[in-house]
């Protein structure tokens, strides 16, 4: 396939502007503009662009819930969080290729009727976010962003607001909350965002990739895009490959490629010759596949045929050295560290599970904690939480349980006996073995 | 690429805080992006600790004054993000990435690493106030792993010795 998404890699002075322009920048806003509003929403529904987030919501469904007479401001939101472990592919298309954000930014606002934009950029991302700044300088100053854009009458605002360090706050009403100046606590839904998002006004909130679709999108039409894939699974996506394999990098490939090609053709095969073990298919909150699974197509609708999900394609790959209680040790010490702690079953059982793997790991272990690791993560999942941080650490650890079980019985095995049990879980006092708590 | 040193103001002088006009031309501006005062929390936070190192309660207590917050909201929202620092940092941060891709290419060899030359584990700091390490969860830089943020700056792909050259590089600066 084409690079679409990444063409400017590799190109001299990429982010400046009139570089954009040579590679046809700017036009497709250009297109918009002169369209409805309903008509580039509903070109966007055409091509059938699914989120590129996590959850792969369709992007045009989601900007079309946007009420078209509401009377006060409405607000868009780039969501650069990328905080999902194993995703790198926002900070990708930032270095490369600011200025096709910005222009999927004002389409998107344009079709929305938003005045003001906001990139919500991790707080890691120094370098991106006055990479961002640099960019949204250069197109207000040639009448890309600012007042009256390109004389069509037209206003729009681009802003980037740091985060400061928080997992949850990719999540998108944590996000609008952190973005009010709160704390990140993700809000019950309904309302949609859509609907009451920020400062309670209608907010759609969409990843960098998703906006970097966009202008795509415009200039050479729905038809185009959705002939790349396959249907309700389209367009380019980036697969982010680490861990284990010889290459590890952003790769742009057509959604439905098989993690096959992925691993072996692009990212190189696994280390050291090594066999492949197990992978996250799409970042650490999606449950886990096995070297069985590698024939799966890479999309939405076959990686959840196949019990896990397609995420925000951040491939994480496991050769046969991995011991997968480690592997649940270390998801559960990210998740513990990660909860906002509103949710009691998300809180606690987060750490529950951190302390069982901790216990399993130094001998510990007890025949009922495979099954007390099930108990916690049905009870984090389906529905119990506010937000699906509580399905993101339950579905994976309890994967990893299901599908290696014999690795946590060969760790009881290992255990020296422990007195009967008299609480739902072992009280745990001690240190987090490997981190210092 | 020349990782900056944090200097950070002693906490003595930042009991009291009052900005001074170009602190107070920076909020303005920040102001002007959000309808409401809120909003700019983060973004004035982000400023303070460029200016000071780190945010004292004097910060907060300035930051809460000039937008019109009360200290334990300010403070509420400081607590729940992880780069606000709450005591002075070291010049140089090693913030770590500790999360799956970077522990599966060898974290733990880094941190066994900087325990060797500087005698610091996670949470704690060298003696000369030089060097503090600290473990972090997923950079968003998986791709190469392992990963170590100093103060603004990636170090993608360290190996142990490409991390001795850094610390001797850093400790040379002083
Ligand atoms: C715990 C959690 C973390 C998330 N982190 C991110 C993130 O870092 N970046 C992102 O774009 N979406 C993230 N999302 C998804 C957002 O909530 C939201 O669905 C997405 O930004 C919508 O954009 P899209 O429709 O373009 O995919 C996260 C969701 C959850 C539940
Ligand atoms: S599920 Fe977890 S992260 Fe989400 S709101 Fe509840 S406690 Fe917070
Ligand atoms: S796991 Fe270390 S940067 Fe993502």
């Amino acid at each position: 396939m084409e690079s679409i998404l990444l063409r400017a890699r590799g190109v001299p002075n990429s982010r400046d502007l009139d570089s954009y322009l040579a590679r046809g920048g700017w036009e497709g806003l250009k297109r918009a503009l002169a369209m409805a509003p309903e008509a580039v929403i509903q070109e966007v529904i055409d091509s059938e662009l699914r989120g590129r987030g996590g959850a792969g919501f369709p992007t045009g469904r989601k900007w079309s819930f946007v009420p078209k007479d509401h009377p006060g401001p409405k607000y868009l939101i780039c969501n650069a969080d990328e905080s999902e472990p194993g995703t790198f592919k926002d900070r990708e298309i930032i270095e490369y290729d600011p200025q096709m954000v910005l222009e999927g930014i004002a389409i998107a606002a344009y079709a929305i009727g938003a005045h003001t934009a906001y990139i919500y950029i991790r707080g890691e991302f120094f370098r991106w976010a006055r990479l961002l700044e640099e960019a949204i300088g250069q197109a207000r100053s040639r009448g890309f962003l600012g007042k009256d854009i390109l004389g069509s009458g037209f206003d729009l605002e681009v802003w980037v607001h740091r985060g400061a360090g928080a997992y949850i706050c990719g999540e998108e009403t944590a996000l609008i909350e952190s973005l009010e100046g709160k704390r990140g606590f993700p809000r019950l839904k309904p309302p949609f965002p859509a609907v009451v998002g920020l400062f309670g006004q209608p907010t759609v909130v969409n990843n960098v990739e998703t906006l970097a679709c966009i202008p795509h999108i415009l200039t050479r039409g729905a038809k185009w895009f959705a002939s790349i894939g396959r249907p309700r699974n389209t367009g380019p996506k980036l697969f982010c490959v680490s861990g284990h394999v010889n290459r590890p990098g952003v790769y742009e490939l057509p959604l439905g490629v098989s993690f096959r090609e992925i691993i072996y053709e692009h990212a190189g095969g696994i280390r050291n010759g090594n066999r492949l073990k197990a992978f996250f298919p799409g970042g650490s909150s999606a449950p886990v596949l096995t070297a069985q699974d590698v024939d799966v197509a890479a999309d939405f609708d076959a990686c959840a045929a196949a019990g896990s999900m397609l995420g925000s394609g951040g491939i994480i790959v496991m050769d046969e050295t991995v011991n997968m209680v480690e592997v649940g040790r270390n998801l559960a010490h990210f998740y513990a560290h990660e909860s906002c702690g509103q949710c009691t079953p998300c809180r606690e059982g987060s750490d529950w599970c951190l302390d069982i793997f901790n216990r399993l790991l130094q001998g510990l272990g007890h025949p009922s904690d495979p099954e007390q690791l099930l108990r916690i993560c049905r009870y984090a999942s389906q529905g119990m939480t506010i937000c699906p941080l509580g399905d993101a650490f339950a579905l994976p650890i309890s994967s990893l349980v299901t599908k290696f079980r014999e690795e946590f019985e060969a760790a009881i095995k290992r255990s020296r006996p422990l007195p009967p049990q008299k609480l739902p879980v072992m009280p745990w006092t001690g240190k987090d073995i490997r981190f210092g708590g | 690429m020349k990782t900056q040193a944090i200097s950070a103001t002693p906490p003595e002088q930042l009991q009291q805080v009052t900005f001074d006009s170009a602190m107070e031309a920076r909020i303005e501006e920040l102001l002007q992006r959000y309808p409401t005062k809120r909003a700019a929390l983060l973004p004035v936070l982000w400023l303070c600790q460029e200016r000071y190192g780190w945010i004292s309660q004097g910060v907060i207590e300035a930051v809460a004054r000039r937008l019109g917050e009360s200290p334990a909201f300010v403070e509420g929202v400081v607590s729940f993000y992880t780069m606000f620092f709450r005591q002075p940092p070291a010049k140089y941060v090693l913030q770590l990435c500790v999360t799956l891709s970077c522990e599966l290419c060898g974290a733990q060899r880094l941190a066994q690493r900087i325990k060797e030359k500087l005698g610091i584990g996670f949470g704690e700091k060298t003696a000369d106030g030089v060097f503090q390490l600290v473990g972090v969860e997923c950079l968003g830089a998986c791709g190469g792993a392992p990963v170590l943020q100093v103060n603004q700056d990636y170090y993608e792909h360290m190996s142990e010795e490409a991390l001795d050259q850094l610390l001797e590089e850093l400790a040379k600066e002083q």
